[in-house]
């Protein structure tokens, strides 16, 4: 098992949840989260005043996915998101050992 | 012999119009200033203003208005007993003067103006003054500046009647006045912590535009119920108040444009405010052309002062400053250059461009040098003292912590679920606080758990309004 994490720009998050729900993908976890890659923010200007915004808003997208299915995800993910601009941020793989669906006590890949 | 003055409804009833409307820019002010505020301190910079509405309303009551609209004593103060708050006047002939207003509504109307001013000030000071120490100034300031001032300008003291100085709805009594005082307060009071290293930007964009929306809705009722009556200076004044704020919007984003290379919303708001001080005194001196003129300049001078204070160094949090001393001080000078006798009979020199010479220019100057020094001196003096006394900063910690918290143990906005129901606080406002002292704050909810809340008590358990396991003040006997 596989847990897919994609960084993604706030506004792009209604096209990752539709192409994954395409795919057939049971459930995701969404966080607001903040940070900054290679664009390192950027700035706002207040009555004149320059404001350095260093981290930026982005939504974090986690999937727990069966090995078979993880590229499908992860090109669907990169798909969506991508706007072809600075800061449409980064998706990674990671291993999974075993997970448990706490309704039913079901384990590993029952429990996706 | 002449006939007794009789009440005209027309002037009454736009006056009271006015009146309401003035009050309403105060809470737009707080609007305003809250939003250009950081979210930590927003509650705060709300309460500086309906706090000074409370307390400047019941002053202007009971001595107030007297000193500035009393009888002249010797060109300096009204005859402070002459409308004292404890007389009553329901006469007939309880008018003012020939406007045939009941005094009672001119002393409302002026009495929304020495609310405002004295709320002006308190956009210098965000984030670190004491209440406690707010209040006692409020109550000096008024008392020993504004009621004066506004006697000197408006009630027959010695700028107005004897220097022959022009203001007519409060460039120098109001704004010139409210800026010299929130210099004199930043001056006494330092930096907030981390400024300028941080720039404190503004925590709710939105919120600052309906609040210069308010201001300038309340603003027709400032300028054009300043004639005290319905007449053709009433209309002049009106006009002017809208053309002058439209060019400042223009000439505030116009320097956006070129200096920082866009136009903001705050900007378009700050440049409102800046064009609707600025016509102030001049709005019934001038033609609509000069306050269009007047409004540009103002916008763009407005926005390039307020970078001053951090060429200068000085913390006027929310631009003061920048805002109403300067914008004051452009009108005020404004009717030196482009007053003129054919649109008002109170216009005794020509400015400048009607070809009257520097007269009146040189009058309006020293008029606002009069007020600039006086309202600076007193409220540094108060400040000083009330710091040295009382203590008008709050400590470091309640500052880097958020001044909402520290000074009234509320908070402006709670949108975490996390944070939002743990507090436990329908339980302490019904006395149900498990036995726990009242005032204390903190998380009481775990507390509460283990002095033994039942499971589900927190969401309507039968017996948790002060039945079986309540005593008679309702507090839980576990």
């Amino acid at each position: 098992m596989k847990l897919v994490t994609a960084v993604i720009k706030p506004y792009q998050l209604d096209a990752v949840k539709e192409a994954l729900h395409a795919l057939g993908v049971a459930g995701l976890t969404v966080s607001e989260v903040q940070g900054y890659g290679r664009q390192k923010g950027h700035t706002e200007v207040y009555r004149g005043a320059e404001y350095t915004v260093e981290f930026l808003p982005k939504i974090r997208v986690e999937v727990l996915t069966d090995e078979l299915d993880v590229n499908k995800v992860v090109d669907a993910i990169v798909a969506a998101a991508r706007t072809g601009k600075i800061g449409d941020g980064k998706v990674w793989v990671t291993g999974i050992e075993d997970v448990v669906r706490v309704r039913t006590g079901e384990r590993g890949l029952d429990a996706l | 012999m002449p006939e007794a003055p009789t009440i005209d409804t027309g002037n009454t009833a736009w006056l009271l119009v006015s009146s309401a409307i003035v009050l309403l820019m105060t809470p737009g002010l707080a609007l305003f200033y809250g939003g250009l505020n950081r979210a930590k301190g927003v509650l705060n910079m709300i309460m500086m203003s309906f706090s000074a509405i409370g307390l400047v309303s019941i002053l202007w009551l009971f001595y107030g208005f007297s000193a500035a609209f009393g009888e002249d004593q010797g060109g300096v103060i009204g005859d402070l007993g002459q409308y004292l708050g404890t007389k009553t006047f329901m006469a007939e002939t309880d008018l003012w003067g020939e406007t045939g207003v009941p005094l009672y509504v001119f002393m409302a109307f002026q009495m929304m103006f020495a609310v405002i001013t004295v709320a002006l000030i308190s956009g210098a000071i965000s984030d670190r003054a004491k209440f406690s120490g707010w209040l006692l100034f409020v109550v000096g300031w008024a008392s020993l500046v504004y009621f004066p001032v506004a006697h000197w300008v408006w009630g027959g003291g010695f700028i107005g009647a004897n220097l022959g100085a022009l203001d007519f709805a409060g460039g120098t009594a109001v704004h010139i006045n409210a800026g010299a005082a929130a210099l004199a307060l930043v001056l006494v009071l330092g930096r907030r912590l981390g400024w300028p290293r941080e720039t404190m930007k503004p925590h709710n964009v939105p919120m600052v535009a309906l609040g210069a929306g308010l201001l300038w809705f309340g603003w027709f009722g400032f300028n054009a119920g300043s004639e005290l009556t319905a007449d053709l200076t009433t209309g002049l004044a009106f006009v002017n108040t809208q053309v002058a704020t439209a060019a400042a919007v223009l000439g505030w984003l116009l320097v956006e444009k070129a200096r920082d290379g866009r136009p903001t919303l705050v900007g378009a708001s700050s440049g409102a405010i800046a064009g609707l001080v600025a016509i102030t005194p001049a709005c019934a001196f001038v033609t609509p052309w000069a306050a269009v003129l007047l409004g540009l300049v103002a916008g763009a001078v407005c926005a390039l002062a307020v970078g001053l204070k951090y060429r200068l160094g000085y913390d006027d949090s929310l631009d003061v400053v920048g805002v109403h001393f300067v914008g004051g001080w452009i009108g005020c000078l404004w009717i030196g250059l482009f007053g003129t006798s054919s649109v008002s009979s109170l216009v005794s020199n020509e400015g400048l461009f009607y070809g009257g010479g520097v007269t009146q220019l040189g009058v309006q100057a020293v008029s606002g040098l009069i007020v600039t020094g006086y309202s600076f001196v007193v409220a540094f003096v108060l400040a000083f003292v009330i710091q040295k006394t009382i203590g008008f900063r709050v400590s470091e910690q309640a500052e880097v912590e958020g001044i909402d918290i520290a000074e009234h143990a509320e908070s402006g906005y709670d949108l975490s679920p996390a944070a939002g129901s743990a507090g436990g606080g329908a339980f302490a406002a019904a006395g149900l606080t498990g036995g726990r002292p009242a005032g204390q704050t903190g998380a009481p909810g775990a507390e509460q758990v283990a002095a033994g809340w039942p499971a589900g008590g927190r969401h309507g358990h039968p017996d948790s309004a002060g039945g079986e396991g309540a005593d008679a003040t309702g507090q839980r006997r576990w």
